[in-house]
């Protein structure tokens, strides 16, 4: 079960990393519960939590947008890998920030990514997924925030 | 002797910067703006960076903690036993202040959060000179 001020860990933690990292705001919708199938763009980065809380947080981005983050980072590789590289530091990012409130027995692990047109995204059945929507300069992204 | 002739008497550190990110290395390896710092090598986990820390003894590590194969919070440990003198600034997106105490008490000198600016880069690689 996931509780209101636990879902705006993250959508703080979105939001700065946008703004700190991407150098220009997001606008973050408001969460939403996650109702069949995950949808997901091309690239992926999920975390693994487990301690006290167990489940994933995932970062899912389309690459037109992941090309243009990493033109406002400076960065000048913009090949599969980085890309791949990418969405696992923004997902590890935000989940290492959320233990700001959570505290360290939130145990996050190394990043793992999907990559690809449909790929199998861990869903883990009675748990209720959350979808922070993500808008950034024309482009869409999500958080997703799945934990018992 | 002309100002341009004088010797320069800035002394130089050995950085090693550690991150499994790719892009985490290259953003501290061209956003750092200290002269006296030379890049001597870059590694993506711990165990790499202890082999690499070895074969170039550097001064100042920058050193993530989440990573694969061993984690920044044992090769902070691991690194001080080698060489105490070391100066050690962690990079980390681990955000609760338990974990940085942890670093500290294993020999950090300081503690940046991820995500972070080129200023407040600098400001902690400046600390860590000190």
């Amino acid at each position: 079960m996931l509780y209101e001020q636990e879902l705006k860990t993250f959508v703080d933690a979105t939001t700065n990393f946008f703004s700190v990292a991407a150098q220009e705001p997001a606008s973050i919708g408001s969460p939403y519960l996650m109702e069949g199938a995950p949808s997901v763009h091309e690239y992926t980065g999920i975390i693994s939590i487990s301690g006290k809380r167990e489940g994933v947080v995932y970062f899912t981005a389309p690459k037109a947008m992941l090309t243009v983050m990493l033109m406002k980072m400076q960065e000048n590789d913009f090949s599969h890998e980085t890309m791949r590289d990418l969405v696992g530091e923004v997902a590890n990012t935000i989940s290492g920030n959320a233990r700001r409130d959570f505290s360290r027995e939130f145990v996050i692990s190394v990043p793992s990514v999907l990559s690809g047109e449909k790929p199998d995204v861990p869903q883990h059945a009675g748990r209720r997924s959350f979808i922070i929507p993500i808008n950034w300069r024309s482009h869409s992204a999500k958080l997703v925030v799945s934990l018992s | 002797m002309s100002a341009n002739l004088k010797p320069n008497t800035k002394k130089s550190f050995k950085l090693m910067i550690v991150d499994d990110s790719n892009i985490m290395r290259r953003r501290i390896e061209r956003s750092q703006q200290f002269e006296e710092l030379q890049l001597v090598g870059t590694a993506g986990n711990g165990l790499e960076a202890l082999e690499l820390f070895k074969k170039t003894d550097p001064d100042v590590v920058t050193m993530d903690l989440t990573m694969p194969q061993m984690d920044g919070i044992e090769c902070i440990g691991r690194l001080v036993t080698l060489k105490p003198a070391v100066r050690i600034l962690v990079i980390s997106a681990l955000a609760d202040k338990a974990t940085a105490v942890e670093a500290m008490e294993k020999g950090a000198n300081g503690f940046l959060n991820k995500p972070f600016t080129d200023r407040q880069l600098n400001e902690a690689i400046a600390e860590l000179l000190c």
